[in-house]
C-alpha cells in the first residue's frame, strides 16, 4: 500500500510536478505581495490597530464609522472618489477606443507616429512630470497658464490654479486624462487593426450604412476581448491615479479636501494618524469598488455562448 | 444600385482600417489629430527644453516655453551635487539602473516560467489559477499599501536592496499578456520537441522563450517602467540613503517643502529629462513587438 502511494506521488510528480516547478517563482510573490496584502487589509478592517499593539477585534465598527460618522469621508472623500473616476475611468476609456480606432484609419508609418506621441504621457512617470504641472499652473504670474490668461486678459491676478478648491479637481482628471493612452489603448488599436477585413466587406454587403454603424455593428463585436481588457486597464488605472491630487497640491489632505480620493484618505489614516485598521477598511471599500466597476464591464464584453 | 456598389468597394482599399496608403478620405483624421497630437506633446517637449535652459531663462519673466540659449549647466551641475547626508546625485542614479536592470531581468524569468506552466502543461489547477491571475488584474496596490508594509517589515526586507525588486515581480497584467501570447504557439512545435527527447526545461528555454521574443519585450517595458519611476519604495521601505533611488531624488527635489529652491529649478529639469528619456528610447525601440503581443490581449 505506501509502494502504491508511494508510486502515486512518483507519477503526479511526473506529470503534474514540472508544472509546479514552473510556477513557484511566481506563486511565492504572488501570493506574498499580492494574496497576503489582500487577505490583511480584510481582516485588519474588522480590528483596531496602531501598529504598537496587536490588532484588537472590534468587529464592523471601522465600517459603520466609515460610513456613517466619518464626515470628510462621506462629504469629499467618497463624492470625490466617484466623480473622478466616473469621468476619468469613461472618458479615458472612450478617448483611448476613439484614437485607437482614429489611428487605425492611418497607414502604418502616421499611425505609428501617432501611437507613440498619444501613448509618451502615459509612460512618464508622476515625479518627472510633477515638475511640468508645478510649472504650468504655479500660482504666481510665473506660471505658464497664469502668464497665458493674463496676457489674453481674461483674468486680472494670477489664480492659486494648484491651492484652489475649485479647481484642483478639474486640474487633476484633465492631467489623468492626458495620460490615458496606455497599455489599454495599446491593445484596443491592436484589435482593431486584427479585425479581418473580409467581414467588414460583409457587413456591408448586409446593409451597414455609415462608419458608425460599422463601429457598432463590426468592430466592437468583433473585438471585444480587448475591449474588456481596455476597460479593466482603465477602471484599475483610474483607481491607482489618486495619489496625483497631493503630488500636484502639495499635501496630504489637499486644500480643503477638494482633490482627496480614497486612496489618500488610506494613506492619511494609516500612515500619517496610525489608525491601521481603520484605513484597513477604506482599503477594502476602495478594493469593492475596483471589483464593482470591472463586473459591470465584463458583463458588457463578455461574448455569450 | 450596381455602380454604387463598386464605387464603395473601391473605395474600401485605402479608405478603411489598416489602409496601405494615402487616401483622401483620411486627411479628416489628420486634421482631427494633428492638434490634439501637439498638446499631447507640449509637456514632453517642455521637458526637453527646460533642462536645457540656463538660469536666468529658467527664471524668466515672462516665462519662456522655448530654450534659447542651450546649455549643459544643469546636468553639470547635477552630476557634481551631493544629495542628502553626502551621497552623490550619481549614486542614486546608479542605483536605480542596477535596480531596473535586475527587475526586469528577474521579472522576465518569473513570469515566462509561469506563463509556460499555464499555457503549455496540463494540470488540474491550470484554469482555477489562471482566473485567479486574471481577477488580479483589477488589484490596485495602493489600496493595501498597508499591510504590505506590515508584511515587508516582518519579512525582513525593510531597508535592503532587495525591497526595490522582489514585491513587484509578480505582475498579473505581465502574465496574462505572456500567457494569451504562448497559447498561439501550436502544441505540435512542442509535442515534436517531446518526441526528440527534450525535457521540460529545455522546451520552456529552447523553444518557447526564442518563440515569444515580442511579448518578452512588452513586459520588459511593462516592469522598466514600473521599477524605473518607482519612488515609493525609497520613500517608505528604505532609510539608508545610499539605498534609494534616483526617481525618488527628483521627488525630494520637487516636494514643495525642502527642495523649491532657486538652484533646485535647474537640477529638477535636468533630473526630469534623465527620468523621461529611457522610458521613450526603449519604448520607440520596442514598439513593433508590442504592437504584436497586444493582438493577443484579449479577455476572453
Amino acid at each position: 500500500m505506501p509502494r502504491n502511494k508511494r508510486l502515486k506521488i512518483k507519477s503526479w510528480a511526473k506529470k503534474e510536478g514540472s508544472a509546479y516547478g514552473f510556477l513557484t517563482m511566481y506563486a511565492l510573490a504572488f501570493i506574498i505581495f499580492i494574496v497576503l496584502p489582500v487577505l490583511a487589509a480584510f481582516f485588519l478592517s474588522f480590528t483596531s490597530f496602531d501598529t504598537l499593539q496587536f490588532p484588537t477585534f472590534n468587529g464592523i465598527k471601522n465600517y459603520i464609522i466609515l460610513l456613517t460618522q466619518d464626515e470628510v469621508f462621506m462629504q469629499y472623500i467618497l463624492p470625490n472618489t466617484i466623480k473622478f473616476a466616473v469621468i476619468v475611468g469613461p472618458g479615458g476609456y472612450l478617448l483611448s477606443f476613439g484614437l485607437a480606432w482614429v489611428l487605425a484609419q492611418l497607414p502604418k508609418l502616421s499611425r505609428t507616429v501617432f501611437a507613440l506621441i498619444l501613448y509618451s504621457p502615459s509612460m512618464t512617470s508622476g515625479v518627472a512630470m510633477s515638475v511640468v504641472w508645478m510649472i504650468t499652473f504655479s500660482g504666481d504670474q510665473n506660471g505658464y497658464l497664469n502668464n497665458f490668461l493674463m496676457n489674453a486678459n481674461l483674468i486680472a491676478e494670477p489664480i492659486q490654479w494648484l491651492q484652489s478648491p475649485q479647481y484642483l479637481m478639474t486640474i487633476m482628471m484633465i492631467v489623468t486624462l492626458w495620460s490615458s493612452m496606455g497599455v489599454g489603448f495599446l491593445a484596443m488599436l491592436a484589435g482593431i487593426l486584427d479585425i479581418n477585413p473580409e467581414i467588414y466587406e460583409a457587413g456591408y454587403l448586409d446593409g451597414v450604412k455609415n462608419r458608425l454603424q460599422e463601429i457598432i455593428y463590426i468592430t466592437i463585436p468583433s473585438m471585444k476581448p480587448q475591449m474588456l481588457f481596455g476597460a479593466v486597464m482603465a477602471i484599475v488605472g483610474t483607481f491607482q491615479a489618486g495619489a496625483i491630487g497631493v503630488m500636484l497640491s502639495g499635501s496630504n489632505p489637499t486644500p480643503q479636501y477638494a482633490g482627496s480620493l480614497i486612496v489618500n484618505h488610506i494613506e492619511d489614516y494609516g500612515f500619517l494618524r496610525y489608525e491601521m485598521g481603520y484605513a484597513a477598511a477604506a482599503s477594502v471599500v476602495l478594493l469593492l469598488l475596483v471589483y464593482v466597476f470591472s463586473k459591470i464591464a465584463i458583463r458588457l464584453f463578455t461574448e455569450k455562448d | 444600385m450596381k455602380k454604387r456598389k463598386t464605387k464603395r468597394f473601391a473605395s474600401l482599399t485605402n479608405a478603411r482600417i489598416n489602409p496601405k496608403g494615402f487616401h483622401p478620405s483620411q486627411i479628416k483624421f489628420y486634421v482631427l489629430l494633428t492638434p490634439l497630437a501637439f498638446i499631447m506633446l507640449l509637456p514632453i517637449v517642455f521637458i526637453f527644453s527646460h533642462a536645457f535652459k540656463p538660469l536666468d531663462e529658467l527664471f524668466a519673466y515672462p516665462p519662456k516655453f522655448l530654450v534659447s540659449n542651450p546649455t549643459l549647466q544643469n546636468f553639470i551641475d547635477l552630476f557634481a551635487r551631493m544629495g542628502n547626508s553626502g551621497v552623490p546625485v550619481t549614486r542614486y542614479l546608479f542605483n536605480s539602473i542596477l535596480i531596473t536592470a535586475i527587475t526586469v531581468f528577474m521579472t522576465i524569468i518569473v513570469s515566462t516560467t509561469a506563463a509556460f506552466a499555464l499555457s503549455k502543461k496540463r494540470f488540474k489547477l491550470k484554469n482555477t489559477l489562471f482566473m485567479v491571475n486574471t481577477v488580479a488584474l483589477m488589484f490596485v496596490p495602493i489600496a493595501v499599501s498597508i499591510p504590505r508594509f506590515l508584511i515587508i517589515q516582518n519579512i525582513g526586507l525593510m531597508d535592503t536592496f532587495l525591497v526595490h525588486i522582489v514585491p513587484g515581480l509578480a505582475m498579473p497584467v505581465g502574465l496574462f499578456l505572456l500567457k494569451q501570447f504562448m497559447d498561439q504557439i501550436p502544441d505540435s512545435v512542442i509535442e515534436a520537441a517531446q518526441m526528440d527527447g527534450a525535457n521540460d526545461v529545455q522546451i520552456y528555454w529552447r523553444i518557447i522563450l526564442p518563440m515569444i521574443k515580442p511579448a518578452i519585450a512588452t513586459i520588459a517595458i511593462l516592469a522598466f517602467q514600473a521599477s524605473w519611476n518607482n519612488a515609493d519604495t525609497s520613500s517608505m521601505y528604505i532609510s539608508s540613503e545610499s539605498l534609494k533611488t534616483f526617481a525618488f531624488y527628483l521627488s525630494t527635489l520637487t516636494s514643495t517643502t525642502s527642495g523649491n529652491t532657486v538652484a533646485g529649478q535647474g537640477l529638477q529639469a535636468a533630473s526630469s529629462l534623465i527620468m523621461f528619456l529611457p522610458n521613450i528610447i526603449i519604448f520607440v525601440f520596442l514598439q513593433n513587438q508590442v504592437m504584436n503581443t497586444m493582438s493577443h490581449s484579449g479577455i476572453k
